[in-house]
């Protein structure tokens, strides 16, 4: 399957988890599906098969609430059955509204709502597995509204200070936040400045390019001390013409039947599997 | 590393003595050979914590992280999940400060990580109430599989330092600021999970713990010179707590004092209190500040302005003997 064709998929499969579980976070999950479905099939040296090997390259994503773009590439790539995606945040599901490691253990870490702290844990990691003398490389995905948190430039100062070139951050900038833009809520610019001066090596691409994600993460492994931050510039909601840049759809929503079928019909849904993606029996 | 405070600098305050943060500090060292898969996380305060000894003899195994607690606390998180040991050390109102994070990087993803918070308490003395944690035990105990341990003094620090190193998962542990009388023998053993009796009697048992167990053995001996036969109880798991050693001296004595430098809201009161009400209710006293913060002045002042002392536990005492007897 292309990339191309993928990621049409992992978005078709994020908004019916959503629209499964009755709430749940569409903007932020559209978002970054490029980029996880890149670094899942592209970047990551990891296996499948052997999701604890010491060696893995590590992912972590620490913006949490879009765990169901998570949980759509990982039934894509064979980490869980697809009809789990239909239990996402039911009781008793593997498939919490935020990634818990003791539930999926090929989640990294738990991370949440509460922000910046997948992006320490990642620093954790990166600094553990020089302390062993790994070769690993961890990545950790940040939302835009999460740079907000003191914690994450407490990190940054950390990650520059022991020049981790073993960790690679992506900001997904989708340039907007629960409430409304990032610059009418705190204002993040000047961005790349900022990350600049807290000694990382600054990438900006556009989000939605794989060719630029070839090019940004190759340069990203080539670059000794210093860790790399890729700022990717997003459209909230990509992929799904009435969410496109609205902030409406950051927050846990309540997907209505007539919001997912048109969705759907966005990502070139074939007609005969909407209904089945409706009611769930698309997974037999 | 450089170990920077030379001879010639200033005298460090208030390390002068045997303090339980440097008893924790020099046991590190003792363990690191033994252990090698442990490091040690600081913020900025390995002269405060006792961890500065492990830092001068284990440069490699000792991670600076700056004053930035919540940072810290997340990574150690993130660290563990390569199978390497952090202990995480500052002092006890910055651990509540990464409260947080410790819930959620550490107890939530179940990491071995264990906490050490020196300067606890009104035992932090003249720093005043900004820096003296009254609230600590009460907020770690309420997360879910943390194991709380606030030892007694300089011998159980070390047995209980390794005993946590020892145990698989999050644990959150006191150490202290001010020199600490040493009140056990060498026989003494520290076992997790275990309440220990240090002084026998049948009238009362005093349950402490931390610098408070020094005070209950005071307490015992006055209330001896009155023919009062107090048991202490040095308690110094709060969790998991030892329910049935509780019940055993409920049983045999009949009626609690608690003993603790910390609110008396949540911590090893409302241990003791959790764990009778549920098995054999009987009265208990709770000696301990009293939902208010503490100030500057030396601990052994404040002790007494606050009510923590050994005349203090005597009164509480014979308060709730007045109470068993039904008058």
């Amino acid at each position: 399957m292309t990339l191309h064709n993928l990621v049409t998929i992992i978005r078709r499969y994020t908004l019916v988890a959503i629209y499964h579980a009755g709430s749940g976070h569409p903007g932020g999950s559209l978002s970054c599906v490029d980029l996880l479905a890149y670094l899942w099939t592209k970047e990551l040296h990891w296996q499948p098969a052997n999701p604890k090997n010491d060696n893995r390259d590590r992912f972590v994503l620490s913006k949490g609430h879009a765990c169901p773009a998570l949980y759509a590439a990982a039934a894509e790539i064979g980490l869980i059955p697809h009809h789990e995606l239909l239990r996402f945040r039911k009781i008793g599901s593997q498939l919490q509204g935020h990634p818990h490691v003791l539930d999926t253990s090929w989640v990294e870490t738990s991370t949440g709502g509460s922000l910046g702290q997948g992006f320490s844990a990642a620093i954790g990691m990166a600094i553990g597995l020089r302390y062993k003398s790994s070769s690993a490389r961890v990545y950790v995905m940040l939302g835009d509204g999460e740079l907000q948190e003191g914690e994450v430039w407490e990190g940054a100062m950390c990650a520059g200070h022991y020049k981790l070139d073993n960790l690679c951050g992506i900001v997904d900038y989708n340039k907007m936040q629960s409430d409304d833009l990032n610059e009418n809520i705190m204002k993040l610019e000047p961005l790349r400045g900022k990350w600049e001066a807290f000694n990382w090596h600054v990438i900006e691409i556009d989000g939605h390019d794989f060719k630029q994600m070839d090019t940004a993460f190759a340069e990203a492994r080539k670059t000794k001390g210093k860790p790399t931050m890729i700022i990717a510039h997003t459209i909230k909601g990509k992929g799904v013409s009435f969410m496109e840049g609205s902030p409406l759809w950051h927050g846990s929503v309540k997907l209505r039947k007539d919001e997912l079928v048109q969705a759907l019909r966005d990502l070139a849904t074939p007609e005969d599997q909407i209904k089945k993606y409706l009611d769930g029996t698309i997974w037999g | 590393m450089i170990e920077k405070k030379n001879e010639s600098g200033p005298l460090l305050i208030g390390i002068t003595g045997d303090t339980l943060r440097e008893a924790f500090g020099k046991t590190l060292v003792k363990l690191a050979e033994r252990y090698p898969n442990f490091v040690v996380f600081d913020a900025d305060i390995a002269g405060g914590t006792g961890t500065h000894h492990f830092r001068k003899a284990y440069p490699q195994r000792f991670f600076q992280f700056g004053i930035a607690e919540q940072n810290m606390m997340a990574v150690a998180g993130g660290f563990a999940s390569t199978g390497v040991v952090p202990f995480v050390t500052t002092f006890a109102v910055f651990c509540l400060r990464a409260l947080e994070q410790a819930r959620l990087s550490i107890a939530y993803a179940r990491r071995n990580v264990k906490i050490v918070a020196s300067h606890p308490g009104l035992d932090v003395g003249p720093d005043g109430a900004s820096a003296q944690a009254l609230e600590d035990l009460a907020a770690f105990r309420a997360i879910p599989g943390m194991v709380v341990v606030s030892p007694a003094d300089p011998l159980e620090v070390e047995q209980a330092t390794e005993a946590i190193l020892n145990y698989e998962g999050p644990v959150y542990m006191r150490t202290g600021r001010s020199p600490a009388r040493r009140i056990l023998s060498s026989y003494y053993r520290f076992e997790l999970g275990k309440g220990r009796i240090l002084w026998d009697g049948r009238d009362v048992t005093i349950v402490a713990c931390g610098v408070e167990v020094a005070r209950a053995l005071d307490a015992a001996k006055l209330l001896a010179q009155e023919g009062i036969s107090a048991r202490v109880l040095n308690m110094s798991t709060l969790k998991p707590i030892d329910t049935a050693l509780l019940v055993r001296c409920a049983e045999e004595t009949g009626c609690f004092v608690t003993a603790e430098d910390h609110n008396i809201h949540g911590g090893l009161s409302s241990a003791v209190a959790e764990a009778l009400a549920q098995t054999h209710p009987c009265p208990v006293e709770f000696v301990g500040v009293h939902d208010i913060f503490g100030e500057s002045g030396e601990p052994d002042e404040l002790a007494e302005k606050y009510g923590l002392t050994g005349s203090y536990i005597t009164a509480a005492a014979k308060r709730v003997l007045e109470r068993k007897r039904g008058r």
